[in-house]
């Protein structure tokens, strides 16, 4: 009955986790054949790297970084630049290690970068990063014989003798490619979080004073952090160049960088696995979901402030804590609440949705007449009716959901308190 | 130059100003190797400025600090530490959102030589999940394994404490106010928890409760004013007539009027 638990690295439980990834990886594009599905599930695996990358910083070591974009994107540039000289013949190494040349410019814009941001933590950490976001974004106006200007920098993947078939020029190959570099980039960041150096960098998340009183020099921990952290993203870059075979001055912008964030904490940066879950939503949003409403921004925005203000975990914690409910057998009790929410949530939706969408049809195309297509019906944007209709959908869906929610809320609570006196019998009053 | 291989730690003339004020005013002590020290002195006196002059965590204004024998002025906290001097905190200060267990392997990580390396894994480092373990049961906390420590008691909290300041094995301890907060049946289980794992190591504790005081250090240091005025035996600083107007007198009739 010790507690002499050893948690080996690789067990069995873990085993078939990777194995499943792994799977998920090699069978996605036979699910989702399509050009389009090819293009998002290519564009996932880079944006894994980029937030769990990101992670490294914020949810393992507490650096709220506004500027990851700048590793990322310099590693593109970097990337597209050797893609160039592999062209030329100045370079001679493979088309498949491009993103390697990615990944130490990110390690190397990182050592440089690094040096300066992580010598503070905090606030000011947090200002320094934005900073030299700014700064090299306003670099890439300035010297256009690096970043290509507006146009900016572009190369071709297929050159050189075809490797076993191999050309990188279907983009199914190139999947592939990102897919091995994915996986491999994931085991390596998850295996970081089981060193020695990963654990200190928690540490350091929790108290950094108390680090320095245990013999660690508290801004060694953060800088190597950061160069590790710029090295995948740097890949996570390469992959970029050489998945879209142009690389504009918008991959270091600081629209990037805020992406990262949002959809970092979105998924989850509590835990490992969250920004993973985050990278696959910010490729359904920026891809699928700017493509079916003009307003997709706003609701981004709205889902994130939600999150922020009632689950800053992200779906990872939500995934986690319904979990534990069903470990303790509790998960069921909660599934006509869940439907009640859910359902009462999608009333308001479509209320609050109409009037969103009405307001944006006003004020960028008016022009194209008054009416527009929502769901099924169509609606008159000058019509009173239209509005108090919406108006009257999203009240009552509102309401409706506020009472399923109070009763939610209730039984969650309880159910909390069942399972932490089932944790701690001999604490329970 | 040096000092006698017996002393483990000497201040000298040590100073410390916040703006105009001076709040350490010349202090000069020498505690030999495996001495108890308490330090004592009423509120404000500097007992706990003291330690964070001594620790790194503030600079000194003028003065030395050696520790075996070798100047410690202007280092670093984790300079300081590496050399063997560790402490604990007066407000719990601890990893919230770790393990218990991971808490106190962080605290012995660098004294096992494992620094910055990524490239162990943490399951495999026997020696420091052994000692780990080892502090777990010395700060009886083996049922708290997985616990986060933000999820402990108080009293758990403060056990946690003391295991991080001795997990880096250093030979000399300062404990700031150990047993702050604690009920007097807690406290008098925590003072023979401390006296266990610091045994035969330099301790110097604060301490407010006088009878703890009296049994658990060899000797005695009392700060009035930023300055020692007395270090000596327990008895020698109960005898000690300036110590008695100083501050004991005053410290029993607080005592009584608080109602202790």
């Amino acid at each position: 009955m010790t507690n002499h638990k050893q948690n080996t690295p690789f067990n069995m439980g873990r085993w078939v986790t990777w194995g499943l990834f792994a799977l998920v990886l090699v069978l996605a594009p036979l699910v989702f054949t399509s050009g389009l599905g090819l293009t998002v599930l290519s564009q996932m695996g880079i944006a894994i790297i980029a937030c769990l990358s990101y992670n490294m910083l914020l949810g393992q070591g507490g650096m709220l970084s506004f500027g990851h974009a700048v590793y990322s994107g310099l590693g593109a540039f970097l990337a597209i630049h050797a893609l160039n000289a592999v062209s030329s013949g100045s370079l001679p190494i493979p088309v498949s290690a491009v993103p390697l040349v990615g990944g130490v410019a990110g390690m190397g814009f990182a050592a440089l970068l690094g040096y300066v941001t992580t010598r503070k933590a905090g606030t000011t950490f947090a200002m320094i990063t934005m900073g030299m976001g700014e700064l090299v974004f306003a670099m890439s106006l300035m010297i256009p014989e690096f970043f290509g200007g507006e146009g900016g920098v572009s190369g071709n993947r297929v050159i050189g003798k075809a490797f076993m078939g191999i050309t990188f020029g279907p983009p199914i190959q190139v999947y592939y490619l990102i897919a091995v570099y994915t996986f491999i980039s994931v085991v390596l960041m998850f295996a970081f979080t089981r060193t020695p150096l990963g654990r200190m960098l928690n540490a350091v998340r929790d108290n950094p004073e108390r680090v320095e009183f245990v013999g660690y020099n508290t801004q060694r921990i953060r800088y190597t952090a950061f160069i590790i952290a710029g090295f995948f993203a740097g890949i996570s870059g390469g992959l970029g160049a050489l998945n879209f075979e142009i690389v504009t001055a918008e991959v270091v912008h600081a629209a990037r960088s805020g992406a990262y964030l949002l959809f970092t904490f979105l998924g989850g940066a509590t835990f490992f696995f969250g920004p993973i879950i985050g990278a696959v939503l910010m490729v359904l949003a920026f891809v699928l979901f700017s493509e079916f409403t003009k307003a997709w921004l706003l609701y981004l925005g709205l889902i994130f402030l939600f999150m922020v203000m009632y689950a800053p975990g992200g779906f990872a914690s939500l995934i986690m804590m319904n979990l534990r409910v069903a470990a303790f057998g509790k998960l069921r009790q909660l599934t006509g609440s869940y439907l009640a929410l859910a359902l009462t949530g999608l009333v308001a939706l479509v209320g609050a949705s109409a009037m969103v969408e009405m307001t944006y049809h006003l004020q960028l195309s008016s022009s194209e007449g008054p009416d527009i297509k929502f769901l099924w019906v169509t609606l008159n944007t000058t019509e009173m009716q239209s509005w108090l209709g919406a108006a009257a959908i999203l009240a009552v869906g509102g309401g409706l959901f506020e009472v399923a929610r109070r009763r939610f809320a209730r039984e969650w609570e309880e159910i909390q308190a069942f399972i932490e006196k089932k944790l701690n019998p001999e604490e329970a009053q | 130059m040096t000092a006698p291989e017996s002393i483990a730690l000497e201040l000298k003339d040590l100073r410390k100003s916040f703006g105009k004020t001076e709040i350490i005013r010349g202090v000069n002590l020498a505690v030999r190797h495996g001495e108890r020290v308490a330090v004592i002195g009423p509120n404000g006196a500097g007992k706990s400025t003291l330690f964070n002059l001594i620790s790194g965590r503030f600079g000194a204004s003028s003065g030395d600090v050696l520790l075996n024998g070798t100047s410690i002025m202007g280092k670093k906290p984790f300079e300081i530490n590496r050399m063997g001097l560790s402490r604990s905190f007066q407000i719990t200060n601890i990893f919230p959102k770790l393990s218990v267990f991971e808490n106190l392997r962080c605290s012995v990580l660098w004294s096992l030589g494992y620094k910055y390396t990524f490239f162990k894994f943490l399951a495999n480092l026997d020696d420091a999940n052994a000692r780990a373990n080892e502090l777990l049961k010395m700060v009886n906390l083996e049922k708290k394994h997985d616990v986060l420590a933000v999820n402990l008691t108080y009293a758990e909290q403060r056990a946690l404490e003391i295991g991080i300041t001795i997990g880096g094995g250093a030979n000399v301890i300062l404990l700031d106010e150990p047993t702050a907060g604690m009920s007097k049946s807690e406290t008098t289980r925590f003072i023979a928890l401390i006296k266990q794992v610091t045994e035969g190591k330099t301790l110097l504790t604060v301490e407010h409760d006088m009878g703890v005081v009296f049994g658990l250090a060899d000797k005695i240091a009392v700060v009035v004013y930023g300055e020692v005025i007395a270090f000596d035996t327990p008895d020698a600083v109960r005898a000690n007539s300036r110590v008695q107007e100083a501050y004991l007198g005053s410290a029993v009739a607080d005592a009584q009027a608080e109602g202790h």
